[in-house]
């Protein structure tokens, strides 16, 4: 008790963790209500109102088939959020899991194990994430597994660290000497420990995939339209670059407000829980 | 050192064997065989001309069978032919000996990364150095700023801007490609103006986050390097301040940079896909993305491997400089 509350206050001092607190909160609640606060149907084509610049009636502007942008974009924070959680959760657990035994068994374990961590960082990500979509078809669970399954290297190397450091405390010992199972060591000795990072690149990493799905959906690869996400609706704005810079503007806008707000507040964080920092 | 870099190459043996791996599962556990694009859109394809053309490609034997006869051939850089309508040599496309050296491919997307790199390190290194030197002035709060933005920049996205406001609006720089369309007539010095001209925004482009991210990079390894005890050695023997900073600190905090700079070779050939895209670059990045949606697979597997062991390379070659530059790691 007395340590989350530590971390608490850390976290209100750090001004610009409580600023991406807000920015996260406030896209989540646009994301939750998208269907109340949409001033139009996002599917609703237009015809009379094409490629309108914004204005009162439109906040921002129309697309090339008189959609409304402002209502498409409430509905797009529902897909990066969805696409960022989900994967991150994803990516997580498969990070605990493998880096959880490596850095709890070590020996031939580990090594395979980290010789694997080093196969697949050393792939280019991205490529393989557009080879896989482009070869299972693009969807939006498609491109949630994939970014999870792309992207736990991270979270393994952190948890192998932190394991390789914990096994040797005394309460691990006595665990052990009191008869505990491998599992029960793992799973409610060890790990509750070594989650603060975890969580701290687990915030990190949904700013990471909300951009990376942004890229995708522009490539094309991603969110497939109608269906609106932040990268699509930009495909659309390149496609009308020279005549509406709205579609291009505010999409990207979002992107960037959104990503900035989770790095806010996973660096918040980190600052918070790291011990390094605490006077 | 050389029993170092001995070590160092053999455990790069098993990695470079497993991408090998993954990248030929990646592809032949994809739904559909990879001649079906080759057949559907050919109407008198038969099912005798179909199989044909499985066991042209050696599709009709077991998986590990297939498998070694193309690590067999990847080993002499026989990447197979193209699937598309040109059918060229996967490493022809690459690198095509019968256009000018500055056009292909690979060389366009190398020009773009090296000609990058130099700018995310003339901007990251003194903008590190300066906001560590004065941690917490205005300076270092601004590019606090500009740092947090960077990360959460899409470079795509500002792409779009910049060609909106440079290219659309203002008129100074070309929307895409890499050279215009009268290049031939021009004079040599003309040329490379020309394509200076038109590397301007993608250049810019691919350094930004970069750039963001470097700054950052450097200003916690120049704090970390002033806290050490040489530092207050030199300041202590009284040698002038600009001396102690770019002598003693700033020569220790560049070693971590080395490491990260070989470690940044995976996100630029990322990178190259989506500007290459955006700006219409015939380089690699765009023949990546063609393959992909092609579902050229000699080429797509090609470049994976191709790609990856220029990651390894790059890595290894970090190693061997932070080794040569740092006796604490030879002797290790």
């Amino acid at each position: 008790m007395l340590e989350q509350q530590s971390v608490f206050t850390t976290i209100k001092k750090n001004r610009l963790a409580v600023t991406g607190l807000i920015i996260v909160s406030l896209f989540f609640l646009v994301a939750v209500l998208a269907p109340v606060i949409a001033p139009y149907d996002y599917r609703e084509i237009n015809v009379q109102e094409m490629l309108v610049p914004p204005g009162l009636k439109h906040l921002c502007g129309t697309d090339d088939l008189g959609r409304d942008i402002f209502s498409r974009m409430l509905w797009g924070a529902r897909i990066s959020l969805a696409v960022g959680f989900v994967a991150v959760g994803i990516s997580t657990l498969i990070g605990i899991l493998v880096g959880s035994l490596a850095g709890y068994y070590g020996r031939w374990i580990d090594s395979v194990i980290m010789r694997f961590v080093d196969i697949m960082l050393c792939f280019p990500t991205f490529f393989l994430i557009l080879t896989v979509i482009a070869f299972v078809g693009p969807s939006i669970w498609n491109i949630m597994i994939i970014i999870g399954l792309t992207s736990w290297m991270g979270v393994a190397r952190l948890v192998r660290a932190e394991f390789l450091s914990l096994k040797q405390r005394e309460y691990v010992l006595a665990a052990r000497a009191s008869g505990a199972s491998d599992a029960r060591i793992i799973f409610l000795h060890i790990l509750p420990n070594a989650m603060a990072p975890v969580f701290v690149s687990a915030i990190l990493g949904v700013g990471a995939a909300v951009l990376l799905e942004s890229a995708l959906s522009f490539l094309g690869l991603g969110v497939q339209p109608p269906v609106p996400s932040w990268g699509n609706i930009l495909t659309e704005g390149k496609a009308n670059i020279e005549i509406a810079w709205w579609i291009s503007l505010f999409p990207g806008l979002a992107i960037l407000i959104t990503v900035l707000g989770y790095n806010l507040l996973g660096e918040g964080l980190r600052d918070a829980l790291d011990p390094r920092f605490k006077k | 050192m050389i029993l170092y870099m001995l070590k160092r190459l053999l455990t790069m043996i098993p990695v470079v064997l497993g991408v090998t791996v993954l990248s030929f599962c990646i592809i032949h556990l994809a739904p559909g065989k990879p001649t079906d694009k080759l057949s559907e859109l050919n109407p008198k394809m038969t099912p005798e001309a179909r199989q044909r053309l499985e066991q042209y490609y050696g599709l009709d034997k077991p998986l590990h069978v297939q498998y070694l006869s193309w690590l067999k051939r990847i080993v002499r850089f026989d990447f197979g032919n193209s699937f598309s309508t040109d059918s060229r040599p996967v490493i022809v496309k690459i690198w095509d000996r019968g256009v000018p050296i500055l056009d292909r491919r690979l060389m366009v997307t190398l020009i773009i990364n090296v000609l990058s790199m130099l700018l995310i390190l003339s901007c990251a290194i003194p903008i590190g150095v300066y906001s560590a030197v004065k941690p917490y002035s205005f300076f270092d709060r601004i590019t606090t700023v500009f740092v947090f933005v960077g990360f959460a920049t899409p470079a795509f996205w500002l792409a779009l801007l910049l060609i909106i406001l440079f290219s659309i609006n203002l008129g100074w720089l070309p929307i895409s490609g890499i050279k215009s369309i009268g290049y031939d007539g021009l004079g040599f010095t003309a040329q490379m103006f020309d394509r200076a001209h038109h590397l301007i925004l993608p250049v810019f482009i691919s350094a930004f986050g970069g750039i963001a991210g470097m700054s950052r990079y450097m200003r916690s390894s120049m704090l970390e390097a002033i806290r050490n005890d040489y530092v207050t050695t030199a300041r202590a023997k009284g040698l002038a301040e600009k001396t102690v900073i770019f002598k003693h600190a700033l020569r220790n905090a560049l070693l971590p940079l080395i490491t990260i700079l070989g470690l940044s070779i995976p996100g630029l050939i990322s990178g190259s896909i989506i500007f290459e895209q955006i700006f219409g670059i015939p380089g690699m990045g765009q023949l990546s993305f063609q393959a992909i949606m092609g579902r050229d697979y000699p080429v797509v597997m090609g470049l994976l491997v191709i790609s990856s062991i220029l990651t390894l390379a790059g890595n290894l070659v970090a190693d061997m400089c932070y080794a040569l530059a740092d006796p604490r790691i030879r002797t290790k």
